[in-house]
């Protein structure tokens, strides 16, 4: 819509392209703070708290949220659910923009960035968790950079090479799920090494399971979150079969949310009990671990299966925002909230502004990649020439 | 895809002998690591420590670290909880403590060099080594600066060089490992003036703490920190009050770091393993009730069309049997007519 609007006045300075470039400019100006100041200079991080939101947000939150990919192409391509076939494109498209910026943001992370392959070419760790979460994200970030071509190749015309990338379609999809499963669970497995600095209400043997199933909610709440914002901004681009199915992926992605989210409060619970921390709940720790659990897990678990019943799309579009909302909870809890609960409090971590700013400039850079492709490469909409695939 | 038989069994031979021969990690699972032998470490008594600051200024000068902000002579800062940091690899701090003992109590900071340490086992570029001597060092040269090994340490020790742009290190203390493979001693240990600091083999060290603990029931709570914490670690400690007064964790448990992240990474090859065919068997369900809801849809197609043919047919048949009644019934009628035509005519003649 802004898109045609700005052609037909031939003027650039529509509000979203104003908005986004303001931010694109600070996140340059921090950028080259960052990298001649060194962490010092934009962060809060110190030698009690070596992660900060960049790590807590960017990774792991960008990770979680980034799941639709491999949740969606999984119950396609390998469930046989083929009627929410419309909804892959959209879903691999904001996976591999997301792991591709979790990629990204760690190059302003880490001390030395350019030794980013070192753990790969120079020495392997195998007894870190790192190791594994690192090997897993490189490996599937390539996958899903595969997955993704075809809408590039459909769009540049390269019909030869687009014709044998999906011819394996199933395999990446399977290779997609491993890896994913894999380090989704290991995002949280790098906590099990600090079971005196995490709060015991978030500790658990349990945690890499806790974050692989959270992965799942998240990927299926997304999914519902962004075909609706992708209806509201870019329908124009939508054809008839994404506008016919939207409604229909919002009532089962929602019903699946629904019963996982219902799974995930069981096995909290378990998780709680076989710890048995249950004395923790009456702290101030207790009581905001329970507005977690019942806020933003029972919650959204009831509210998706009453919309699902009803049949009320409205509930379940609000709904997946509560449950993105508490996945961004789990992870700042698990990294930032209940992490180093036993230092006083003129130790703990806050964000400088420059780190939140770095954070928003990444994602904006996401939201004006994703806006790039789907007003040109066919994602919300079938190549005419394409149709053969699906 | 089709493997040969050979080619089969090679791969079998391959898992065994990789079983066979498998890493240190599972071929020590069910032993208790306790340190290479004859290792070295040193042995901290907080009774004979006297907050002279005297093994802040050695260490400071036998590392080259910079002049600290305050001197080492200036005992002020002793009642601030300070911590070790890039600039400073061992600090003393003075602590409030319980009744009974009348001497101010102090305790000595710096890396612990755990038998089995964090760090190295958290590193994804093992940058971190236990050496055999006891020290656990570390290798500027490969880190990529990740951090983890400061959220994996129990003792918050490792400090990061936030301020540095192109070469930021991880700086700790390494017992002085330089000096030790010299022969001599680390440099706290060497100018320490009271003998608070003992120097040797960890395990006479443990005999040597035993000891006073017998001889001084008095003094000493009985416990040694550091021998079995987080499954032992190279610096040891004895203490008049309890560790926690001393600002020192009780709750970390005697598990070594690298055993509370092996169970989840066992897991990695099994799901590995295990993922492909669970996912193609599940797409094989799929495919097949695909492929058996497309039959049922064929039969019902056809069973439709049969019976919409039969009835059809019947319905052209009546058709037709009604056709050729009105057909027969149309010849009598001309019949009839052309006979009562002839008879006129035949009459009209006959007239």
């Amino acid at each position: 819509m802004s898109e045609k609007a700005a052609a037909a006045s031939k003027s650039f300075f529509t509000p979203f392209n104003v908005v986004a470039g303001i931010i694109v400019i600070i996140g340059l100006i921090l950028t080259a703070l960052r990298f001649t100041g060194g962490l010092a200079a934009v962060t809060n991080l110190s030698d009690y708290n070596p992660w900060g939101i960049w790590i807590g947000f960017d990774l792991l939150v960008g990770v979680a949220l980034a799941a639709g990919g491999y949740v969606t192409s999984a119950a396609v391509y390998l469930f046989g659910m083929k009627r929410y076939h419309s909804a892959v494109r959209a879903a691999i498209l904001t996976g591999f923009l997301g792991y591709a910026l979790v990629v990204l943001a760690l190059h302003y992370d880490v001390g030395r960035p350019w030794r980013l392959p070192y753990p790969f070419i120079i020495q392997q760790g195998t007894t870190s968790v790192l190791f594994e979460v690192a090997a897993c994200v490189a490996l599937y970030l390539t996958v899903l950079f595969l997955e993704f071509s075809p809408a590039a190749l459909e769009w540049l015309g390269m019909e030869k090479l687009r014709n044998l990338i999906t011819k394996l379609t199933l395999v990446l999809t399977i290779f997609g799920v491993i890896l994913s499963t894999l380090h989704q669970s290991s995002l949280g497995a790098l906590f099990l090494i600090a079971p005196s600095k995490l709060h015991p209400l978030w500790y658990s043997p349990y945690l890499p399971v806790f974050f692989f199933v959270t992965s799942v909610i998240a990927g299926l709440s997304m999914v519902i979150f962004e075909s609706t914002l992708s209806h509201r901004y870019f329908g124009d681009k939508m054809d008839e079969d994404h506008i016919r199915e939207k409604d229909q992926i919002a009532l089962g992605f929602g019903k699946a949310a629904s019963y996982v989210l219902a799974g995930y409060f069981a096995i909290k619970v378990i998780g709680v009990s076989a710890g048995n921390h249950w004395h923790f709940l009456g702290t101030s720790y207790g009581l905001w671990f329970l507005v977690e659990l019942f806020g933003f897990v029972a919650l959204p678990c009831f509210l998706y299966a009453v919309g699902v019943r009803d049949k009320n799309l409205r509930l379940i579009r609000w709904t997946a925002v509560i449950a993105v909302l508490g996945i961004i909870l789990n992870r700042f809890n698990v990294c930032l909230i209940a992490f180093n609960w036993h230092l006083p409090s003129s130790e703990r971590y806050f964000p400088h502004w420059m780190e939140i700013g770095i954070s928003v400039f990444v994602v904006t850079i996401g939201v004006i990649l994703y806006r790039f492709i789907v007003t040109r490469m066919p994602i919300l909409y079938e190549h005419p020439e394409y149709t053969d695939a699906h | 895809m089709s493997i040969s038989r050979r080619k089969f069994l090679g791969w079998m031979g391959a898992a065994g002998l990789s079983t066979a021969f498998g890493s240190p990690v599972h071929a020590a699972a069910n032993k208790h690591f306790k340190g290479y032998p004859d290792s070295l470490g040193v042995l901290f008594d907080s009774m004979l420590c006297i907050g002279c600051r005297n093994c802040e200024a050695g260490c400071n000068k036998v590392n080259g670290l910079p002049p600290p902000d305050l001197p080492f002579d200036d005992l002020t800062v002793l009642s601030k909880k300070r911590r070790v940091n890039t600039r400073t690899f061992t600090v003393v701090n003075l602590y409030d403590h319980s009744e009974g003992i009348k001497n101010p109590l102090f305790r000595k900071i710096q890396c612990n060099h755990c038998l089995e340490p964090a760090c190295a086992s958290a590193c994804f570029v093992r940058a971190f080594t236990k050496t055999k001597e006891g020290s656990v060092v570390y290798d500027p040269s490969v880190c990529v600066g990740c951090r983890y090994c400061m959220i994996a340490c129990p003792f918050e020790i490792p400090t990061y060089e936030y301020d540095k742009v192109l070469t930021p290190r991880i700086r700790k203390c390494t017992m002085c490992h330089p000096r030790v493979i010299e022969g001599k001693l680390p440099g706290c240990v060497e100018i320490c003036p009271n003998e608070a600091l003992t120097f040797g083999k960890r395990k006479d060290l443990i005999k040597i703490a035993r000891d006073r603990i017998r001889k001084y029931p008095d003094r000493y709570v009985d416990h040694i920190y550091g021998e079995n914490e987080m499954g032992g670690t190279s610096w040891l400690y004895l203490s008049g009050v309890p560790f926690k007064e001393l600002g020192m964790r009780e709750d970390l448990g005697v598990t070594p770091a690298p055993e509370l992240t092996a169970g989840s990474l066992s897991t990695v090859p099994m799901v590995a393993g295990l993922w492909p065919v669970l996912l193609t068997g599940l797409y094989a369900v799929s495919k097949r009730k695909e492929k058996i809801a497309k039959i049922e849809q064929h039969q019902a197609i056809a069973s439709t069309l049969e019976k919409a043919n039969a009835e059809a047919e019947s319905k052209l048949s009546k058709a037709l049997a009604k056709a050729q009644k009105e057909k027969d019934a149309a010849i009598k009628i001309e019949i009839k007519k052309a006979l009562e035509e002839a008879k006129k005519t035949q009459e009209k003649e006959g007239s």
